[in-house]
């Protein structure tokens, strides 16, 4: 697939850590069973941005109100799977292999990096801001590179002399040089290096030249998208970012921690594709923005616990806006042992995003076929 | 007397404690194996690192709210002449991963450790039972929004799946109960301390909040309290076997991660039965496992067949450089640098703790480690570099093959493949013999030195413990 800026289709994960509450993000607002399951942790009326009479955006969403009014934000409504694990670990494990019975070590980004270079000539073609690479990038043969700070990635970087960092750089490089007949962990270790020394030059000379008029927030989320942004304008071949925002385990606490989190995303993302646009490099961007479960219907008085059902966002030039799949249904009647019962398959919106955006065969991937949505136009 | 081969006291050092320098190795393997072990099952043989020393240099650490607390640790866990006391700490911060960054008490935090470091070496219902009252473990699991008739199942569901019997050995329901069992389990309010924030926070009971209705747990029937769970928890084989392979995980080789524990078996099922009878027989008693692991064949034969966590690299280059033997500045960075190689003290990612073995490695990570062992050793004063001068001066020159090898042995890095050390020494070749002769002579030698261990320690072997 092309885009009409010519550069081929990027996809952008944002990972939501803890478990948004979909409920208090979307908020079904004209139900009168949410005030009634939500006694503590509740939005008022008064402040919730309207989508339609029933539903209606957290306050602290307005940036990302103004992209949904344009047409560019796709909620996903009731996204999740059948019996939904509990388990923070559990869960993330899930979404990150597609596998819900059974511990599996690869996940679905991996798999994807490994169709788009299956010989792993570039250690850029997938790259996770953070530290330590998550699950969903893992995958035998598919490199990936994880960045902590952009500003110091690269080797060696604290020996000063010139000629001395040269010849040590040097013998690094035989020494990581992938060797036969040692363990995988080693030829693992071996590979990684030699990805690093390569990675690290052509992103230093890559994103040297960047500037932006957006004055991006100082939170991490925001930090995160930045880079992003600065790899993205580099034009390094990157096809996957990742990015991580924790936090969204709100057992407790909930009523003043959900919204700044969900202030510094919307806030995030909107600078974020502001960003893109002042460069040119919008077009050819989709982002995903996904959590491991939603959380329990009933609030706990301070919170609300580990649920099943949730919701998840497709954002970008290219996304038929708007809303996408059905709310769960709040009747007590409907509700999976007192959580959102999910209405729609994540393998399907993980199918939708590979096949329509990415131009990737998805089934051995998210290993079968599920439904997908409208979610994307061509040009 | 036999005394114990030097690269079997360099790999017990290495597991049980955070690596030995040379001079240690060399003590130590004028001794007996066994008791080498008892020694560092018996901490209190040896005297307790002094804080006060630290504190009158690093006086941010007088502020209870102060992040230092992972920087003071680190400089414990170079100094300790306890080392497997710490090392436990560590263990236990593992199993029970709790996250500063959740709570608004750091001084709570600092207690936790504290409290690790007492019960190293406890039994295992002595150390659940503390943890149960940990007051950071409390607020961190949101067990003081655990109350009578309106139960948080935080606390209850982590217990069973993360701190002690695993997935796939209790029900839904078992969660249920223990969260119900753990009502009215509480905190006080810290006081505040001026001039610099508050007192740490004390566990508080609660019997008004408390439900003291009947619950079946684990198929036992009663009006339990919380240490009534954590009794009927302890006798359980799920409880003996998830602890040791924990155990076998930290300590002797790189198990999967933990979520495949339930459908995959453990690398050596011998070596966990030896490890599940010690617990049972003993009634969970730490110091007992801890004795029939590290005087195990299987402990014996497990050289470098772990990766070595952000804190063990950390620490052990910085004894291999002889650094922070005094509270000098620079502390700070330590801590900075076992959280940008994936591991920050106090700060797992997630209450499922740190992912292990080759997890810890990706090129991010990586780039830290190299980056961090090569600043490290950049210095030609640092005790790594001046004791190989003397060493290699005695004999007037040293060849580049001596240049190699004692390198090699300095850095405890005796895994080298014959590639690597081929290459090293062909690095070391175009400027030819190690001379002593001059101060010039002596100084360039000595930058040749550092350069050498700088390219070991950056090496693939040295990721090993």
């Amino acid at each position: 697939m092309v885009t009409t800026n010519g550069k081929a289709p990027t996809l952008v994960v944002v990972q939501l850590a803890g478990g948004n509450d979909f409920m208090n993000t979307v908020i079904p607002y004209s139900n009168g069973l949410y005030y009634d399951y939500r006694p503590t942790v509740r939005i008022a009326e008064e402040t919730i941005l309207p989508i339609n009479d029933e539903l209606g955006f957290n306050p602290n969403f307005g940036a990302l109100k103004e992209m949904y009014d344009a047409g560019n934000m796709a909620i996903i409504q009731g996204v999740g799977y059948e019996n939904s694990s509990r388990s923070h670990f559990r869960g993330m494990d899930i979404w990150h292999t597609c596998e819900p019975n059974e511990v599996a070590t690869e996940g679905w980004v991996g798999k994807t990096i490994r169709e788009l270079d299956p010989s792993g000539d570039n250690s850029l073609t997938a790259i996770n801001f953070g530290r330590g690479l998550p699950r969903s990038m893992v995958a035998n043969g598919a490199t990936a590179t994880s960045i902590g700070d952009l500003d110091t990635y690269g080797l060696m970087t604290g020996v000063q002399a010139e000629q001395q960092r040269t010849q040590a750089l040097d013998l690094f490089q035989r020494i990581y040089t992938p060797a036969i007949g040692t363990g995988p962990v080693q030829q693992y270790l071996a590979q990684t290096g030699v990805d690093v020394l390569r990675g690290a030059e052509i992103l230093k000379k890559g994103i040297a030249p960047y500037s932006s008029d957006v004055e991006y927030a100082d939170n991490p989320i925001a930090q995160s998208l930045r880079d992003v942004s600065r790899v993205h304008i580099a034009d390094v071949g990157t096809r996957i970012f990742y990015a991580h925002h924790g936090g969204y385990d709100t057992h407790a606490n909930e009523v003043p921690t959900h919204p700044k989190l969900l202030g510094d995303l919307s806030g995030a993302i909107n600078d974020f594709f502001q960003d893109l646009r002042d460069h040119n490099a919008s077009e050819n961007v989709v982002m995903l923005v996904f959590t491991e479960f939603g959380r329990r219907v009933q609030d706990n008085h301070s919170g609300t616990d580990h649920g099943a059902g949730g919701g998840a966002f497709v954002i970008g030039d290219r996304v038929n806006g708007g809303l996408h799949g059905a709310y769960p249904s709040l009747n007590l009647k409907d509700l999976e042992f007192g959580d959102l019962r999910h209405t729609y398959d994540f393998r399907g919106l993980y199918a939708t995003l590979l096949e329509q955006w990415m131009g990737v065969d998805a089934s051995p991937i998210v290993g079968g076929t599920y439904e997908q949505l409208p979610l994307l136009s061509r040009a | 007397m036999s005394g114990t081969d030097r690269e079997l006291v360099a790999h017990l050092m290495r597991r049980a404690g955070f690596g030995a320098t040379q001079d240690e190795i060399d003590a130590l393997a004028q001794r007996e194996y066994e008791d080498i072990v008892e020694d560092l099952l018996n901490p209190e043989r040896f005297t307790a690192p002094e804080e006060d020393v630290a504190r009158r240099y690093w006086i941010a650490l007088n502020n209870p709210d102060g992040p230092n607390y992972p920087a003071y640790w680190i400089y414990r866990m170079v100094n300790t002449k306890r080392p497997t006391e710490e090392k436990m700490a560590l263990f236990w911060h593992h199993l029970f991963p709790t996250s500063a960054g959740k709570s608004s008490d750091p001084p709570s935090s600092n207690v936790q450790i504290e409290t690790f470091r007492r019960n190293a070496l406890a039994d295992f219902e002595t150390i659940l039972k503390d943890l149960a009252r940990d007051p950071a473990m409390i607020y961190f699991l949101d067990n003081s929004d655990n109350h009578n008739g309106e139960p948080n199942e935080n606390w209850g569901r982590e217990l069973l799946e993360l701190f002690s019997m695993g997935v796939g050995n209790y029900t839904e329901s078992d969660i249920k109960n223990a969260a119900r069992a753990f009502t009215g389990w509480t905190f006080t309010q810290p006081i505040p301390l001026d001039p610099y924030a508050r007192y740490p926070s004390e566990f508080l009971y609660l019997a008004d909040d408390h439900d003291d209705e009947e619950k079946t747990f684990l198929g036992e029937t009663g009006s339990f309290n919380g240490d009534d769970i954590i009794a009927i928890i302890v006798k359980q084989t799920a409880t003996a076997k998830f602890l040791s392979r924990h155990l076998y995980n930290f300590f002797v080789a790189d198990e999967p991660q933990v979520p495949a524990w339930d459908n995959v078996p453990p690398l050596d099922q011998d070596a966990i039965d030896t490890l599940v009878k010690a617990y049972m027989e003993s009634k969970g008693e730490i110091t007992v496992m801890l004795r029939a692991l590290f005087n195990s064949e299987f402990f014996k034969n497990a050289r470098f067949k772990k990766v070595k966590s952000p804190t063990e690299l950390v620490v052990g280059t910085v004894k291999i450089a002889g650094g922070m033997k005094f509270p000098e500045p620079g502390h700070t960075g330590m801590a900075a640098a076992t959280a940008a190689m994936g591991q920050g003290l106090q700060l797992p990612p997630t209450v499922e703790g740190w992912h292990t073995g080759k997890e810890w490695i990706d090129g991010g990570t990586l780039t830290e480690r190299v980056n961090f062992a090569v600043n490290q050793l950049s210095d030609t004063s640092a005790d790594s570099t001046r004791k190989l001068v003397e060493s290699l001066s005695a004999g007037g020159t040293a060849s580049p093959t001596q240049l190699v090898e004692a390198c090699v042995a300095a850095t405890g890095c005796t895994n080298v493949t014959d590639e690597t050390r081929s290459a090293l020494i062909e690095s070391a070749t175009p400027e030819g013999d190690l001379s002593f002769d001059t101060e010039a002579a002596t100084e360039s030698s000595a930058a040749r030195i550092a350069s050498m261990l700088q390219s070991i320690v950056s090496s693939i072997e040295y990721q090993f413990a």
